[in-house]
């Protein structure tokens, strides 16, 4: 390789110049990777939060498009128009709901908990206050929620040993200022009143949810609510949420009550982080460009001191590619050498920047920068620096390759 | 004698709003062994000649033809081949590279080619070098050499894919007379000793005295009058 040895010593023969291509190269990797992995593990982060503190998939009592007329599923292909229809009462709720629960729960890795969702109105020492309550039963509820992981009071078994129990919100408990134990009116939608123990409080952070949200016992709330052997969801868990999709349109298929899924649900979240992604990815590379410049500038200065070795080299039989050849050599080494050593800077600075703890504004706890490790963000770095130092090393290697020696050695002489 | 470069009706022009004449109208041709000088004012075209018959450049018009093979046509990979395996050049400035050892330095040609193994491309660098006196040198780079001792290693590099003819610009334009000398008895010999043909431009008439025929070009053509000293 006589083109990589001459590519080897134009470089090391200019030492400073290359030791400072090679450490814009360097930066250039490791800034993309430190920043690519802080952004990225933000973005996992907050999916992560985004996916465990609500449900994988919701089923509901509810159809994603109107039905269709009984003449409309006969001739489908047919003109069918109806007029001044208006279509049967529908049944509130999910109907024959055990069966359906069976169903789902036949899937694999899939969890589900029924839940009866409706409103309240909560009576406490004169005063009124709007409310969601759902009726749920403890025992599922805890292998599709992280509502017991909230409770700063009391806990799921509290609920179920107290059929008359009623878990609310911090919010809701300091507004009202009760406390476990406190009995409260609940007056609901069918004007059926009970008062309820208080046998838990839940503080999610959310204030609208710790203000507005109770639980009850699946049988109180279908009394409650007047709806006897009624629900109207399924909360569902999946092992793995990234199936929530390919699911939910599976449990649709099969029950054709809406299934929405939390990717579904969060489409716009999920938008917003790949257009950050973009953003982010675009800024990065920027970087590297800027980087690439050192180099170009570099091998150009170098072609233009070695044009009588160019001239020689060529008068004595090496061709124009090779010529090219030796230059290309150069910026690869160059890029090479500076992702080996970038990526190994990178997963330093990414190393330094997941043991940085910060405290959340608002937030009580130390929480770790999110970082992640993701193999393809390395690839990305090192696969970015070397195109644009092929790039940057192509320009000067061309104009080498195009130099004619007659030219340099009537100047020489 | 067999002719190893045929020249017929070469002309260089160089394009541009006025166009310029360098060679008109030059034949010439080379003996295998032969030792020829181009002698001549400056500015007569004599290097251009020179670079036109090395393939180094090509000609407006006319052909030339190396070792039986007619040039006219090739393109540029195709005449840096031919270089690359039967001429060799050296010019008034050495053009070692400075980074490379004398022996790689010599090697380079031979490596390029790939017609010989790497060790023996070494023994052949060595024994070319040892010829022209500068072996204790192999090692050294060139810029730890004599300017005469430089011309010697560069001579062996035009010599080291051992090509049917050397072409020579001011060999020893740039020496002082005692290198001059030396430079000179060594292209002398070592070539008829080898039995390379030989063009060498020169300004030198000591230079051209040991040739076998003197070519004096005037205003890009050869002078048929015209007689050495």
């Amino acid at each position: 390789m006589i083109a990589l040895n001459i590519a080897w010593t134009h470089l090391t023969s200019r030492k400073r110049q290359t030791a400072v291509s090679l450490v814009g190269v360097v930066l250039g990797v490791a800034f993309f990777l430190a920043v690519s992995a802080l952004m990225r593990g933000s973005e996992k982060d907050f999916i992560t939060r985004l996916i465990d503190n609500s449900p994988h998939i919701t089923v509901s009592d509810e159809f994603r498009t109107a039905r269709l007329q009984p003449a409309r599923l006969r001739w489908p292909d047919d003109l069918v128009e109806i007029v001044g229809l208006r279509p049967k009462n529908e049944t509130r709720g999910i109907r024959g709901w055990r069966y359906r629960l069976g169903q789902i729960e036949s899937l694999p890795g899939v969890r589900v908990a029924p839940v009866l969702v409706g409103s309240a109105v909560l009576l406490f020492a004169g005063q009124e206050q709007g409310i969601s309550l759902s009726g749920i039963v403890p025992a599922r509820m805890r292998g599709v929620s992280t509502i017991e992981e909230k409770l700063v009071e009391g806990s799921l078994d509290d609920l179920e040993a107290n059929a008359g129990g009623i878990i609310i919100g911090a919010g809701l408990a300091e507004k009202f200022s009760l406390r476990r134990g406190s009995t409260v009116n609940l007056v609901a939608g069918g004007g059926s009143n009970r008062s309820l123990t208080v046998v838990a409080i839940f503080r999610t952070g959310n204030a609208g949810y710790d203000e507005s949200q109770t639980y009850v016992l699946l049988k109180r709330a279908q009394l409650l609510l007047g709806r006897p052997d009624r629900v109207n969801r399924f909360i569902i868990k999946l092992a793995d949420a990234s199936q929530a999709l390919l699911v939910a349109s599976r449990i649709e298929a099969m029950g054709t009550y809406k299934a929405v899924s939390w990717a579904e649900a969060s489409e716009d979240i999920l938008n917003v982080l790949f257009v950050r992604n973009v953003i982010m990815y675009s800024v990065v590379s920027a970087i590297l460009l800027v980087a690439s410049f050192g180099i170009y500038n570099t091998l150009s200065t170098i072609v233009m001191e070695k044009t009588r070795d160019i001239a020689i080299l060529k008068s004595v039989g090496f061709q124009a590619g090779d010529i090219r050849h030796i230059f290309v050599l150069e910026g690869l080494i160059v890029g090479t050498l500076g992702s080996v050593l970038g990526l190994l800077v990178g997963a330093g600075l990414m190393q330094l920047m997941a043991s940085v703890q910060i405290r959340p504004p608002g937030g009580t706890a130390m929480v770790n920068l999110p970082v992640w490790w993701g193999g393809e963000q390395f690839l990305m770095a090192a696969g970015f620096a070397l195109f644009s130092c092929l790039l940057a090393a192509w320009l000067p290697a061309r104009k080498a390759g195009r130099l004619h020696p007659v030219d340099i050695l009537r100047g020489a002489t | 004698m067999s002719v190893v470069l045929r020249a017929q009706g070469l002309h260089k022009i160089l394009a541009g709003d006025v166009p310029t004449t360098l060679i008109k109208g030059v034949d010439l041709e080379i003996s295998a062994g032969e030792f020829v000088c181009i002698m001549g004012p400056s500015g007569s075209g004599k290097s251009s000649l020179l670079y036109l018959l090395g393939l180094l450049d090509v000609p407006t018009h006319g052909t030339i033809e190396l070792d039986g093979v007619n040039t006219q046509g090739f393109n540029d990979a195709q005449l840096t081949q031919l270089r690359l395996e039967k001429l060799g050049f050296v010019f008034q400035f050495h053009f070692l590279l400075s980074e490379f050892s004398v022996l790689d330095n010599v090697c380079l040609p031979m490596r390029r080619l790939g017609r010989w193994p790497e060790a023996q491309c070494r023994e052949r660098a060595m024994s070319l070098l040892t010829r022209l006196g500068v072996a204790a040198q192999a090692l050294k780079l060139p810029s730890q050499l004599s300017g005469g001792q430089r011309q010697r290693v560069a001579v062996a590099r035009a010599l080291a894919n051992d090509p049917l003819i050397l072409l020579a610009d001011e060999p020893t334009g740039n020496l002082d007379t005692v290198a001059s000398a030396n430079v000179r008895q060594i292209l002398h010999d070592l070539t008829r000793e080898l039995g390379k043909s030989v063009i060498a431009v020169t300004h030198d008439p000591k230079f051209a005295a040991g040739a076998d025929r003197r070519i004096n070009v005037v205003d890009g053509q050869i002078d048929p009058d015209w007689q050495p000293l």
